[in-house]
C-alpha cells in the first residue's frame, strides 16, 4: 500500500488545570490521550465515542484548528506540526471542515456566493469575480441546489440545504481531506440520508477522503471503511467497519453497537432493571 | 381492551397568520390507553409538537385559534373546561416532557429548589415533606447520590441528567399521562437507550400513559405499542407497531423507514424521499404527500383523501389511494420501494 494520506501517532491534547493566584498548574486534562491512525487516499475513517470522548478535539487537533500537545501528524508525507506559514496556508485548502450546525457556521450576513466563493479568491483560485460565481455555480449543482441560490441568505434555507452549502464550502477548493464533525447528526432521518447519500456521491466523483466524526454507529456503519472508537480520550479499539461490527473486543464497543435503535419491535431485548441499573452509574458520572 | 385514558378525536388547530388562518394539526384521531406507549412519528414540520401542545393546551393565543374536536379525558372534554380546571390537570395529571433539557429548567434556580416547586404547588406538600419527596423522586430516575445533586444548579449535569430531572419532575405527581417531546433528541445513542429504558420502567411501575413524540423509526420499535404517522398536520398511518412494521402501508412510512441507515448492510445509496415538508401555508392540493411520492397517481392530485383499511385489518388506517381497493393501485403497489 502506498503512503497513507494523513498519519497520526500519540496525538495528545491536554488543557492544563491552573489554581491559585499564582496560576500554577496542578494537573491536566486529558482531552485526547495518544490517538494513532492512518487514512488512506479515497478512505473514510469512522471517530465515534459519545459525548466527551475526545472525538471533536481529535478532528480539530488533526486540522492545527487545536495545537496538539504532543505526538506528530504528517499530512502527504509531510510534518503537519512543523509546517511554516506558507505550507499551513496550502494545508488549508487541502483540508476542510463541515461542522454541526449548518446554520451557526454559515455568516447569516453573507450571502451564499460570499460564503462558499470567499476561500476561492482568498487561495488565489480564482482571479475575478466572473471566474468566482461561474465555480460558486458549479459547485452548488454538485451538492443539488440551483445556481440562483448563491443570491440568498443562509435563513432562507431549510436545514438540510444549509448543510449542503457547507458541504459546498468545503469542497468547492478541491480539497483531499474533509474532516465531517457529525455532519448529519442534527438533521431529521430523510434529510439525513439524503446528506449522506450527497457525501458518498462527492467521495466517488471528487476522490476524497472524510474523517467521519459521530456517535451514531448506524451512520458510520453505512459510511466508513474503518472506525476508530475513542473512550475518554483514549482510543479503546481501531478495525474495519465489518470486523467492528462482526466482533467488537472492547466492552464499550459493545455498549455502543447495543445501543443502535433496532429496525423490527421483533428484536425488541427482554426488558431487566439490572441491566439498567449497572449501566447508568458509570454513565452519567462526569469526571 | 379497557377504555382508553385520553381520547383524542378529530382534533384541530389553526394557527392564524396574516388574515388567513392554516390548519397546523388536522383532524387527528387516537387512543391512549394506560400503561401503553403511542407513538407520534414524523419529521420536523409535520405537526407532532403542535398536537402536543394542543393537548395541553399551552398553544399561545394569538396566533394560534381554540382548537377544536374532542380530547377526552376522565368524561371530561379538555378544550372546552375551564383554564381553572385545566391548571389543575396540567402538570399535575397530564405531564410533559421537552426536546431540550437545558432550556426547559431554570438556570438560576437549583433542581431542588424547581423540585419542590411541584411538591407545594401540586402535592400542597411542606417543608421536610416535600424535600423528601422531591429527593425521593430523584432517586427514583437513578440520580447517583441525589442528596447532594439536590443542590446543584443546572449547568453542573450532564445533559442525560437534566433529561432525567425533568423526568422527575415530570412523574413526581404520578401523572396518568406523560407527553414526551422528542425526549432524546439531543442526547448520545448511549444515553438515549438509558433515558428510554428510564420511560419505560417508569410506565412500568406507575401506569403511566405515554405520548411520545419522535422522528426516529428506530425508537419507536424500540418502545412504542401504537403509532401515527403524521405528515403535513394530518395522521396518515394508525395501527399497533407489530403490525404496522410487517405492514408498512403508507408511501411515507416506508420512506421513513427505508431513510434509516441502521436499515441497510450495503454501501448503495439510501432511499431518502425527495424533497422536503411543506410549510402549512403551501400545503399542496389533494394528498398532501403527492409531490414527493414515488407512487403518486392521477386521483392524488386533487381531493381530500379518505381512511382506507390495511388488509381488511379494522385497526390499520392508512390515508392513501393506494388501498382503495382498486385495479390501478393494486398495480402500484406491487412495485416495491427498496
Amino acid at each position: 500500500m502506498n503512503q497513507p494520506l494523513m498519519k497520526a501517532r500519540g496525538v495528545k491534547v491536554y488543557y492544563p488545570i491552573v489554581s491559585g493566584v499564582l496560576r500554577h498548574v496542578v494537573g491536566h486534562i486529558k482531552a485526547l490521550d495518544g490517538v494513532d491512525f492512518d487514512l488512506s487516499s479515497g478512505e473514510v475513517l469512522g471517530i465515534v465515542g459519545e459525548t466527551g470522548s475526545g472525538k471533536t478535539t481529535l478532528g480539530r487537533a488533526v486540522l492545527r484548528l487545536i495545537e496538539p500537545t504532543e505526538g506528530t501528524i504528517d499530512f502527504d508525507g509531510r510534518n503537519l506540526l512543523k509546517m511554516d506559514k506558507e505550507e499551513l496556508k496550502h494545508f488549508r485548502k487541502e483540508a476542510q471542515i463541515v461542522f454541526q450546525d449548518p446554520f451557526a457556521s454559515l455568516n447569516p450576513r453573507k450571502t451564499i456566493r460570499e460564503s462558499i466563493g470567499e476561500g476561492l479568491l482568498y487561495h488565489g483560485l480564482v482571479k475575478t469575480r466572473a471566474e468566482q460565481t461561474e465555480r460558486v455555480a458549479h459547485v452548488l449543482e454538485q451538492v443539488g441546489l440551483p445556481a440562483d441560490a448563491m443570491l440568498r441568505y443562509p435563513h432562507q434555507f431549510s436545514g438540510g440545504q444549509q448543510q449542503r452549502i457547507c458541504i459546498g464550502r468545503a469542497v468547492v477548493l478541491n480539497p483531499r481531506l474533509i474532516v465531517c464533525d457529525e455532519a448529519a447528526s442534527a438533521l431529521d432521518v430523510s434529510v439525513q440520508a439524503q446528506i449522506l447519500n450527497l457525501l458518498q456521491e462527492l467521495k466517488q466523483k471528487l476522490g476524497l477522503s472524510y474523517l467521519f466524526i459521530s456517535h451514531d454507529l448506524s451512520l458510520v456503519r453505512y459510511l466508513c471503511d474503518r472506525v476508530v472508537v475513542l473512550h475518554l480520550g483514549k482510543m479503546v479499539e481501531t478495525a474495519t467497519v465489518e470486523e467492528l461490527f462482526r466482533n467488537p473486543q472492547d466492552p464499550y464497543t459493545k455498549k455502543l453497537i447495543s445501543s443502535i435503535p433496532i429496525s423490527h419491535p421483533n428484536q425488541r431485548r427482554k426488558y431487566a432493571t439490572m441491566d439498567m441499573d449497572n449501566g447508568q452509574a458509570t454513565m452519567d458520572e462526569q469526571p | 381492551m379497557a377504555d382508553p385514558i385520553l381520547r383524542v378525536r378529530d382534533l384541530t388547530t389553526r394557527l392564524q397568520i396574516g388574515n388567513q388562518s392554516v390548519a397546523v394539526v388536522d383532524g387527528l384521531s387516537f387512543d391512549l390507553h394506560a400503561g401503553k406507549t403511542l407513538a407520534l412519528v414524523g419529521e420536523s414540520g409535520c405537526g407532532k409538537t403542535l398536537a402536543a401542545l394542543s393537548l395541553m393546551r399551552i398553544l399561545p393565543q394569538p396566533p394560534a385559534l381554540p382548537s377544536t374536536g374532542e380530547v377526552l379525558y376522565k368524561n371530561r372534554n379538555l378544550l372546552t373546561v375551564s383554564e381553572k380546571e385545566m391548571r389543575a390537570i396540567r402538570g399535575a395529571r397530564i405531564a410533559m416532557i421537552f426536546q431540550d433539557p437545558s432550556s426547559s429548567l431554570n438556570p438560576v434556580y437549583t433542581i431542588g429548589n424547581q423540585l419542590l416547586e411541584i411538591a407545594e404547588l401540586h402535592l400542597g406538600l411542606t417543608g421536610d415533606e416535600a424535600v423528601e419527596h422531591a429527593m425521593q423522586a430523584l432517586a427514583d430516575v437513578h440520580i447517583v447520590s441525589p442528596r447532594t445533586r439536590f443542590f446543584d444548579y443546572p449547568h453542573q449535569l450532564s445533559g442525560g441528567m437534566r433529561q432525567r430531572v425533568m423526568i422527575a419532575m415530570a412523574l413526581m405527581c404520578e401523572p396518568d399521562i406523560l407527553i414526551a417531546d422528542e425526549p432524546t433528541t439531543a442526547l448520545d445513542v448511549t444515553t438515549q437507550s438509558q433515558i428510554l429504558d428510564l420511560i419505560k420502567s417508569m410506565q412500568k411501575s406507575k401506569g403511566t400513559a405515554v405520548l411520545l413524540i419522535t422522528h426516529n423509526m428506530g425508537i419507536v420499535a424500540e418502545t412504542a405499542d401504537e403509532v401515527v404517522v403524521m405528515y403535513a398536520a394530518q395522521a396518515v398511518e394508525y395501527d399497533t407497531v407489530y403490525n404496522l412494521f410487517d405492514h408498512m402501508s403508507h408511501p411515507y412510512t416506508q420512506g421513513l423507514f427505508a431513510a434509516m441507515p441502521s436499515n441497510h448492510r450495503t454501501k448503495e445509496p439510501l432511499y431518502s424521499i425527495k424533497g422536503s415538508v411543506p410549510s402549512p401555508m403551501m400545503f399542496p392540493k389533494g394528498c398532501r404527500f403527492h409531490p414527493r411520492c414515488p407512487y403518486a397517481m392521477e386521483k392524488c392530485r386533487s381531493g381530500a383523501v379518505p381512511d382506507f383499511t390495511v388488509n381488511k385489518d379494522e385497526h390499520h388506517h392508512v390515508k392513501c389511494w393506494l388501498y382503495d381497493g382498486s385495479e390501478e393501485s393494486a398495480q402500484k403497489r406491487s412495485v416495491k420501494l427498496i
